[in-house]
């Protein structure tokens, strides 16, 4: 038993020294313990029945849920999508620390990167109207005296448009959020929450790297 | 039970010439206590129930004859009772329909038969004729009874009154009205010491609504009419809100904003009462004050009557209201502006902060943002945010868990709260508390916002206080913490200077109460702020220096600068590029040269050039007048005047007598001063051409002025040649002019230069001869209250008096008692220059004599103990000339004047020496002619 999980971890040493090659941000050591964090999610999965090479959507978002705070619908699917870069509907080992590398350590201009892609639910490399709609629907207490529920959001969507569409097409471009986001930080995560808490990041790193050393 | 009557019935004026009650709850009630008081007269008073009525009590009835039983004389249309009067009147008559009552035993029986229509027979006998039986009959009773009755009466008026005012209070809404009266009133009974109810009660509003409110719309939906700062002679100022429901205490002192902290009272008096004991006393004792509701309108009127005759009549009192100012910086709330010519911003703004209440977290911070696009500096913005509730939106978003939004909102706060008037609102909304929790988050952003805010809104006393009260002096000093200057700094301690800086910023805003400068030195605020001082960012030092300097008018301050080695810092950047920066630099070097090892230190490191070089920035006059502050109190010490020199201080300086403000020449003068202590820049000061511009300064009405260019004035006038300019000029005579001024500064400064005037003028004698009333001036200023007046005075009498023609004008003026009075005091310097003038003033007619008449010797003689040189010295010298009367030499003989002399011959003071040996003579001289002569009689 010793034998093998002395194996293991010769393997997960050489991986790690692989992937923290490629990955910004994160120490040999530090990609060690996202793997065995991502080992140990994973081994959750497949224990309630399904056997999976990495995280498939469901344990993905119900991570994201209990660990990094993020509880929006809307946005967890989308980062689940965007963490899985190949589109084959699961989270693999290279997938989850490069997305991490963001998630947690990202420079703004990550960020901004990352949460463009987010937000662009159609992949068309812009933001539009109806898309913002969508992310923004249901954010606004309905008035009683109003006749459409979105009469608010349209306005606001309107409003948002005008300050971040700098080049006047009518959506955003990466240039355009680029830009808004640089001039006021605030902005970032300007249709939903697709980022953890500066806490939660504390917490995931006291857990994962300061625990995991520890042992 | 007039006052009732007449104070509180409601008469309803019909178009015929008799008056109606009203028929009112109100009536209703007056008219119950009315009968339940007649009614129990005969039982509970039956002596003077019997008193018979002047004029019979007449009213139509609705009883009939048969309604009468045994002790009435029945027949069919009439009905007489077996009572009589002396006259043989029967005490009650009765004719249908009309009835006559000529007692209160009777119209208590009466009212007794009438059963359940008494209620109405009391109104009828009101209506008619009920104000004749307040006039009893007196021929037929003795007077004690009367005066008994007299006084039953008038409690039955207070009861029915107490009980009325009870019901009224029960049943009443206040109303903007009502709240009005009764301020007015209390307002007219406000100062005059402890004789007023209060010292003082104001509005926290002047502006008023058209509908008579004067809180703010949103608050008026809560039903809050106005809010009131009442000063109460005797606790702390009471915060009082004005609501329809009644009148309470609220949290404007415990920052509670308008929460209610104590029970609601009916009225103001009430409310006054259960907290001031002074108020219950005088209002119990003196006055009592009524207020009489008309129910509809519940209109507060105040009638009060004195119980006691003696004493001051409240009108008086009426005479000295005062109310305290308040801060200049809090202006009344403006109010909304009307819809009609409302900018295009007001719309969107509203629509915004609709959107800031409705959103979630995402929508609040894309509004946020929103709203941060329009100009927040501009008024119309800024008020719109608060107009359209959106202040509150703010504050609260403070009190949330979402960082993002306190981002948000303290980014539009710090901005807005450039507004006075938002400031205000923050304050009054508890914002300051909210913000003050902030400054301890973790994220750094937060805490710079949160203390650039601070910065802002505390602008204010009240303001400064709060930050003081939840701790925020505490929390902004820990800010402080960083280290300035460190070659290469990680991003996160480059986020700590960042952090440093508002923190900085913020303390300077609170150092301006003199309990934050305190706060902040008991929080270890002062070593954080030298090591500030070190750091080579300009936006870094301008705050720190800017709060060092505030600080520094608080001596425990100055000397922690001193010690700490701040003030190498501070002449360094003396030399900074940033005029602000300097100006800085320069009024806290002004403020802690008082100090003499200061003062060394600035030479010491070099800060005296600089210092000059600042003059060459005649344009920025702030910076000017700092530079100027820190030259004159630097020049105190001699050592740095000749560094000054050197620079050509004293040229530079005095061009700037001229076309300067205020604040700058009085430091200008106040150096020329300092100067001219030195004989030889008396002569250059001269020659620079500054004696006119200084004479010229003598007509400024500037006081502190004035004390400098008198000192500077007399300092130059000890030189003959600046003498001769200033007698030309007519200096003597507005120095002495300066005597006038009712300011002790400015008057002990004049004399002083006024001495030295004298002296060295030519023919200063004729000169002061010349000013009609100087000497009754001089003379009436020996009654001065102050010593240092006092004893300039005496030395100007002392110089005037060489004069031998002055010294008998001055005698005609009565000089010699009002010198004579003052030998009792104890103070040295006084002492000192007293006795040069009695010296002085020996020397004409009979004033040796009229001294010692005036008990002027004995003082003297006690005097002569003092420890001080200078006094000994001169109390001598008078002793010596008054010892030249007899009578004089008798009493210092008694008051054992020569062992002490005889001491001070022994000194080493020539002078002191001669008068002490002088005196002794004239006293054994005195001696030995008293013996020859008893010899002399003797032989014969």
């Amino acid at each position: 038993m010793s034998k093998i999980s002395a194996v293991n971890k010769r393997a997960t040493q050489t991986l790690a020294e692989n992937i923290s090659k490629q990955v910004e941000h994160f120490s040999k050591k530090e990609v060690e313990c996202l793997i065995r964090e991502f080992n140990v999610l994973v081994a959750e999965q497949n224990n309630s029945g399904r056997a999976v090479h990495g995280l498939d959507r469901g344990k993905f978002i119900s991570t994201l849920h209990s660990i990094f705070g993020l509880t929006d619908d809307r946005m967890t699917g989308r980062v689940f999508r965007t963490f899985d870069k190949d589109n084959d509907s699961v989270v693999s080992m290279k997938e989850w620390i490069e997305g991490l590398s963001v998630f947690l350590r990202g420079t703004l201009d990550e960020k901004i990167k990352y949460c463009f892609t987010v937000y662009d639910l159609n992949g068309d490399n812009a933001i539009s109207r109806e898309e913002m709609l969508h992310m923004l629907k249901g954010r606004l207490i309905r008035q009683p005296n109003e006749e459409d529920p979105d009469e608010g959001i349209k306005d606001l969507v309107e409003i948002i448009l005008k300050k971040m569409d700098y080049d006047h097409d009518g959506k955003l471009s990466f240039e355009d959020f680029e830009k808004t986001v640089k001039d006021e930080n605030l902005l970032l995560e300007a249709f939903g929450t697709c980022l953890p808490d500066f806490r939660r990041i504390e917490m995931f790193e006291r857990h994962v790297f300061q625990e995991q050393f520890e042992q | 039970m007039g006052i009732s009557l007449t104070r509180a019935a409601q008469w309803t004026m019909v178009s015929s010439s008799t008056a109606k009650l009203a028929s009112t709850p109100m009536n209703e009630s007056l008219l119950k206590e009315i009968l339940h008081f007649v009614e129990h007269f005969s039982s509970q008073h039956p002596q003077e129930a019997e008193h018979v009525f002047e004029e019979p009590l007449q009213w139509s009835t609705t009883l009939v004859p048969s309604d009468f039983k045994t002790d009435y004389d029945i027949s069919d249309s009439d009905v007489q009772s077996h009572e009589r009067d002396s006259e043989g009147h029967p005490l009650l008559q009765l004719s249908p329909p009309t009835v006559y009552v000529r007692s209160f035993s009777q119209l208590s029986k009466l009212l007794h038969l009438a059963d359940d229509k008494k209620l109405a027979e009391v109104r009828a006998c009101l209506e008619g004729k009920f104000e004749s039986n307040l006039h009893p009959k007196q021929s037929n009773h003795q007077h004690s009874s009367i005066t008994h009755r007299l006084n039953l009466f008038q409690d039955m008026d207070k009861q029915i009154l107490d009980k009325l005012l009870k019901d009224i209070s029960e049943q009443v809404r206040l109303n903007p009205k009502a709240v009005k009266n009764e301020v007015e009133i209390l307002q007219m009974f406000c100062g005059g010491g402890d004789k007023g109810l209060l010292k003082s009660l104001r509005y926290t509003s002047d502006f008023q609504f058209s509908n008579g409110y004067r809180a703010p719309l949103w608050r008026q939906v809560q039903g809050d009419i106005c809010y009131l700062v009442i000063e109460p002679c005797d606790t702390e100022t009471l915060y009082i809100t004005c609501s329809t429901a009644g009148s309470f205490l609220n949290g404007v002192r415990l920052e509670n904003g308008y929460e209610r902290t104590s029970d609601a009272y009916e009225d103001l008096v009430t409310l006054l009462k259960s907290r001031s004991p002074h108020f219950a006393d005088k209002i119990n004792q003196t006055y009592r004050v009524l207020i009489v509701c008309l129910i509809k309108k519940a209109e507060v009127a105040l009638v009060y009557f004195r119980k006691t005759s003696a004493g001051a009549l409240p009108g008086e009192l009426f005479s000295e209201s005062s109310t305290e100012s308040e801060e200049e910086e809090e202006q009344p709330y403006r109010h909304p502006e009307t819809n009609t010519d409302l900018p295009s911003e007001y719309w969107q703004i509203q629509k915004l902060v609709k959107y800031l209440k409705d959103g979630d977290q995402i929508v609040t911070v894309d509004t946020l943002c929103a709203m941060m696009d329009f100009n927040l500096m501009q008024e119309s913005c800024q008020m719109a945010i608060q107009d359209t509730g959106g202040l509150k939106v703010l504050l609260n978003l403070l009190d949330t868990d979402e960082h993002k939004c306190k981002i948000g909102s303290l980014k539009i706060l710090r901005t807005i709260s450039h507004n006075s008037q938002i400031r205000r609102v923050i304050v009054d909304m508890k914002g300051v508390q909210s913000i003050v929790k902030i400054l301890d988050s973790p994220v750094k952003e937060l805490k710079a916002l949160a203390a650039e805010t601070i910065a802002n809104v505390a602008k204010f006393r009240r303001a400064r206080r709060n930050v003081r009260l939840y701790g925020g002096i505490n929390k902004l000093v820990k800010l402080l913490d960083c280290l300035p200057n460190f070659a290469s700094l990680t991003p996160s301690q480059e986020e700590d200077i960042e952090v440093a800086c508002c923190g900085a910023l913020a303390l300077w805003s609170c150092s301006r109460s003199t309990k934050n400068k305190k706060a902040i030195r008991k929080a270890g605020g002062i070593p954080l702020l030298g090591r500030l001082l070190k750091s080579p960012l300009q936006k870094m030092l301008i705050p720190v220096v800017g709060t060092l300097q505030e600080c520094a008018s608080e001596e425990s301050y100055r000397n922690d600068i001193q010690t700490l080695g701040m003030i190498k810092d501070l002449v360094r950047n003396l030399s900074s590029d940033n005029d602000e920066l300097q100006m800085h630099c320069a009024s806290a070097i002004f403020k802690c040269a008082e100090d003499k090892q200061t003062r060394d230190l600035v030479r010491k490191y070099k800060g005296l050039q600089p210092l000059v070089s600042l003059l060459h920035k005649a344009d920025n006059k702030q910076l000017l007048a700092a530079a100027t502050g820190a030259i004159w109190k630097c020049s105190i010490s001699q050592e740095n005047v000749t560094k000054f020199q050197e620079y050509k201080a004293l040229e530079i300086l005095v061009n700037l007598l001229t076309d300067q403000p205020e604040e700058v020449l009085v430091n200008v003068v106040g150096a020329l001063g300092e100067f001219a202590q030195i004989p030889a820049n008396k002569a250059a000061i001269r020659e620079f051409g500054g004696i006119k511009p200084l004479v010229k300064l003598l007509t400024s009405p500037n006081q502190a002025l004035l004390v400098n260019v008198t000192k500077a004035v007399g300092a130059c006038a000890t030189n003959k040649d600046n003498m001769v300019i200033i007698d030309q000029l007519d200096g003597i005579r507005l120095v002495w002019s300066l005597l006038k001024t009712p300011s002790a500064d400015v008057q002990s400064s004049a004399a002083w230069a006024l001495c030295a005037c004298i002296e060295n003028a030519e023919d200063a004698g004729e000169t002061a001869r010349s000013l009609i009333g100087g000497f009754q001036l001089i003379v009436k200023l020996l009654s001065s209250t102050n010593n240092e007046v006092l004893a300039s005075i005496c030395a100007a009498i002392c110089k005037i008096a060489k004069d031998e023609e002055n010294l008998a004008i001055l005698t005609d003026f009565g000089v010699v008692p009002s010198l004579a009075k003052l030998t009792n005091t104890t103070h040295d310097r006084l002492r000192h220059h007293l006795a040069d003038a009695i010296a002085q003033c020996c020397m004409w007619g009979s004033n040796r004599a009229s001294f010692g008449e005036a008990g002027a010797v004995a003082p003297l003689v006690r005097n002569l103990k003092s420890k001080e040189g200078s006094v000994q010295r001169s109390t001598a010298m008078a002793l010596y000339q008054l010892s030249r009367n007899p009578n004089n030499c008798i009493t210092m003989h008694e008051k054992e004047v020569v062992q002490p002399l005889i001491h001070m011959m022994g000194s080493d003071d020539e002078e002191l020496q001669e008068a002490a040996a002088g005196c002794v003579r004239s006293i054994r001289l005195l001696y030995m002619a008293n013996r020859n002569a008893e010899l002399f009689t003797f032989r014969n």
